[in-house]
């Protein structure tokens, strides 16, 4: 039997925010060595303690094999290929106002739906954008200010921050972690930096938007976040890119603290390129993503929809080492055409008492691959801990796959773990009974798959829930007659 | 005699799903206000006539022909069907994990209206609505907030049927199985319900295997399919006199296997 129409359709859907930013980009000649690492951080005009963090991370790197145990396939990386770093060059001087900002960068920046002056005075949420590898426009700086929380790009949290960078950095994700997280140690360009002191309830969300832009350059993102005892802070990061014919390589670090009674809400909207519908271009997406839950009834929770790149190869996790701390992980990763997925959490319980809920919604359609993978441990000390993990698969059409690898490691006797998993079809009986209603194909797939993610995108904070909706519809897209 | 053209006029309809043939040559013609009854033992083509007329692509119609409203209805996609006005009650009707009932109710009603240049109903006016043909099937406010059919007892599950046919209000309904699987007093408020959407413009097909649904939706006319095609019509004495004798006078002969079935025993 025949797949119904639209799910053939769904190979037919363009990617809507491919074009190219014409802005003179700063680059670094190709390749990686010592020399190039010391020009990024010369270029950034570090302190010694980062260029020393840098070499060791990159001398570390050389020894390091380039892991091949996931669930999924791509050519070789020529390492040696990639421009390691890339900034927009300033006309003139630094940007010190949005005013004084790249026009064009402003036009690209409207063309994704980020217009920043409106958002400025509209929104009430502060954007750190990332254009390429330097932060150039941050808003709301003030505000923050005042309650005392600091949001700012990592080159500036080097700069004005070093003590709180030298504390924290390499504190969750060591530089010596992954093949990938070393490598971003060694050469991140920049990122965000948030940290919150004790007792502040961050003011409003934060939020980062992440953009690729010059041809070849390695996006290599560090963000780092610190809230203090008893601090909040929702941080929301969402990314478009630009059209390519070449894979482009993403391997960003995320590190989280969470010290006693705090909480980090980190949500992600991820539509990256993921190549055309034969599946040449597109990004890989390698993210090492970690929180650690240090403190005492300290949470952390992650909130992911991806939609986009070539391949995503992540683990947000939570290290749960205080007592009574909490880690969550809701995650929609849809792949479609020849997206792969090998996506997934680690819930690590140290702490006494610790809680984590897994829950995970993979949609595979076309050629896509869907992997959830993930790794419940529960240590000998982690007494009356209790996990709950559900993992839901939903596949559209006979060409796609959905593959669950949960590992479950339980090291005493008064925890408790479970584990529902599910895999479903968009059933020709759910398409009908929706057409017969009189619901176009089209908007059946659509109302199905979003009713299908919709417990984690409730976990989602408002204007995010509704743009993972959209962006979910828009992934969906494909002509009915 | 002339007889103005009836709502639905099926003419030597066959399909077949696979290479198996179902349908062998159906003839039906069915007017305004009128209800019919098809009645047949199981495997006998019922379900699949009335899929065959919503449009599902399971099955392929090899031959015949299906006027609805004087046109032709088989060159229409289901949704163009259900915006012509045609409904069709699911013997099991599906589940849809995590979109609300009201939701996926409102969006079907809007799209409806939608391609029949009716302006779309907003949330306020289309609760009233709502609200109002709950009552005819005795649905209480619990349903709103569930998933469609999700968790739904049978019994709900046909209820559901019903109200989402009051509320889309179509010209002619098919209610394929509505009484199986329910308890006399479901069966009742079903009924009840159906009866309450009788009108003189709306045509009914009731497809039941038992004759006991038929006591409380009362038709103008029965039909037996046998084997894909309709064996005997008549009126609604036919029906009592099919719960006596059973389905065995119809059994084809070269299919003795099958003779019987339960309504026989």
């Amino acid at each position: 039997m025949s797949a119904p129409p639209t799910i053939q359709d769904f190979t037919s859907r363009q990617y809507k925010y491919g074009f190219v930013t014409d802005i003179e980009s700063d680059t670094v000649p190709r390749g990686l060595n010592e020399d190039v690492v010391r020009l990024i951080s010369a270029k950034k005009n570090e302190p010694e303690f980062m260029l020393e963090w840098r070499l060791k991370a990159y001398r570390h790197w050389l020894t390091m094999k380039e892991p091949r145990w996931q669930n999924v396939r791509y050519p070789p990386i020529d390492y040696q290929d990639i421009v390691y770093y890339s900034a927009p060059k300033p006309k003139g001087q630094g940007p010190k106002s949005l005013e004084e900002v790249d026009p064009e960068l402003l036009k690209a920046f409207g063309k994704l739906g980020i217009p920043l002056e409106e958002q400025k005075m509209l929104s009430g949420v502060a954007v750190d954008a990332v254009f390429d590898s330097v932060s150039v426009a941050t808003t709301f700086k003030e505000k923050l200010a005042k309650a005392g929380v600091i949001f700012c790009s990592f080159s500036e949290a080097v700069q004005n921050h070093p003590e709180l960078v030298k504390k924290y950095l390499g504190s969750v994700v060591p530089y010596s972690d992954n093949f990938f997280a070393t490598l971003n140690s060694a050469v991140f360009s920049d990122g965000s930096f948030v940290y919150v002191p004790k007792g502040v309830r961050c003011p409003m969300e934060l939020s980062t938007y992440f953009r690729i832009n010059a041809e070849n350059t390695g996006q290599f993102e560090r963000t780092l976040i610190v809230a203090e005892e008893g601090a909040y802070v929702s941080y929301l990061e969402g990314c478009t890119a630009p059209m390519r014919d070449k894979n482009q390589l993403h391997a960003a670090v995320v590190e989280l603290v969470a010290l006693d009674d705090a909480q980090i809400k980190y949500s992600t909207v991820q539509n990256w390129y993921p190549g055309d519908a034969q599946g040449r271009g597109g990004i890989y997406n390698f993210v090492t993503k970690r929180g650690a839950c240090r403190g005492r009834s300290s949470k952390i929770s992650w909130t992911q929809v991806e939609t986009g790149s070539a391949i995503t190869w992540k683990y947000p996790s939570v290290i749960l080492q205080g007592d009574d701390s909490v880690g969550e992980f809701h995650s929609v990763a849809l792949t479609n055409n020849y997206q792969q997925a090998d996506t997934g959490t680690k819930m690590i319980h140290i702490g006494k008492n610790t809680r984590s809920t897994i829950l995970s919604k993979g949609i595979s359609a076309g050629h896509g691959q869907n992997t959830y993978r993930g790794l419940v441990r529960i240590q000998k000390g982690a007494t009356g801990s209790r996990n709950y993990t559900q993992c839901d698969s939903l596949l559209l059409g006979s060409n796609c796959g959905a593959h669950t690898m949960p590992y479950i490691e339980v090291k005493n006797t008064s925890s408790q773990v479970e584990h529902e998993a599910s895999t479903s079809k968009i059933g020709e009986d759910q398409l009908f009974y929706c057409t017969q209603r009189g619901i176009s194909q089209e908007d059946a797939v659509s109302m199905i798959v979003n009713g299908f993610c919709r417990e984690v995108f409730k976990e989602l904070p408002m204007e995010f829930a509704v743009e993972a909706q959209k962006l979910l519809s828009v992934s969906l897209e494909g002509s009915i007659g | 005699m002339t007889r103005t053209e009836p709502m639905l006029r099926i003419k030597n309809l066959r399909a077949k799903v696979g290479d198996k043939e179902i349908l062998r040559g159906i003839d039906l013609e069915v007017g305004a206000g009128e209800v019919h009854a098809i009645m047949g033992p199981n495997g006998s083509g019922k379900s699949t006539l009335a899929q065959v007329l919503a449009g599902r692509e399971t099955f392929e119609v090899t031959a015949g022909e299906v006027l609805y409203q004087g046109k032709d209805l088989l060159a229409l996609s289901p949704e163009e069907r259900a915006v012509a006005g045609i409904f069709m009650a699911f013997q099991y009707p599906v589940e849809i994990p995590g979109v609300g009932n009201l939701y996926f109710l409102r969006t079907a009603l809007n799209a409806l209206r939608k391609r029949r240049g009716e302006e779309e109903l907003d949330a306020m006016d289309f609760l009233a609505l709502a609200k109002e043909k709950m009552k005819l099937v005795a649905m209480d406010q619990s349903f709103t907030g569930r998933s469609v059919n999700e968790g739904f007892s049978g019994g709900e599950k046909k209820r559901n049927e019903i109200f989402q046919m009051a509320v889309l209000d179509p010209k002619l309904a098919i209610l394929d199985e509505t009484d199986s699987g329910l308890d006399i007093d479901a069966l009742r408020t079903v009924a009840n319900g159906v009866n309450g959407l009788r009108t003189e413009d709306r045509a009914m097909i009731v497809i039941t295997h038992y004759q006991r649904l038929l006591n409380y939706i009362v038709p103008d006319r029965v039909h037996v399919i046998s084997n894909g095609r309709i064996v005997k019509s008549g009126g609604r004495e036919l029906a009592l006199e099919l719960e006596q004798q059973g389905y065995a006078q119809f059994e084809p002969p070269s299919r003795p296997g099958r003779a019987g079935g339960e309504a026989a025993r």
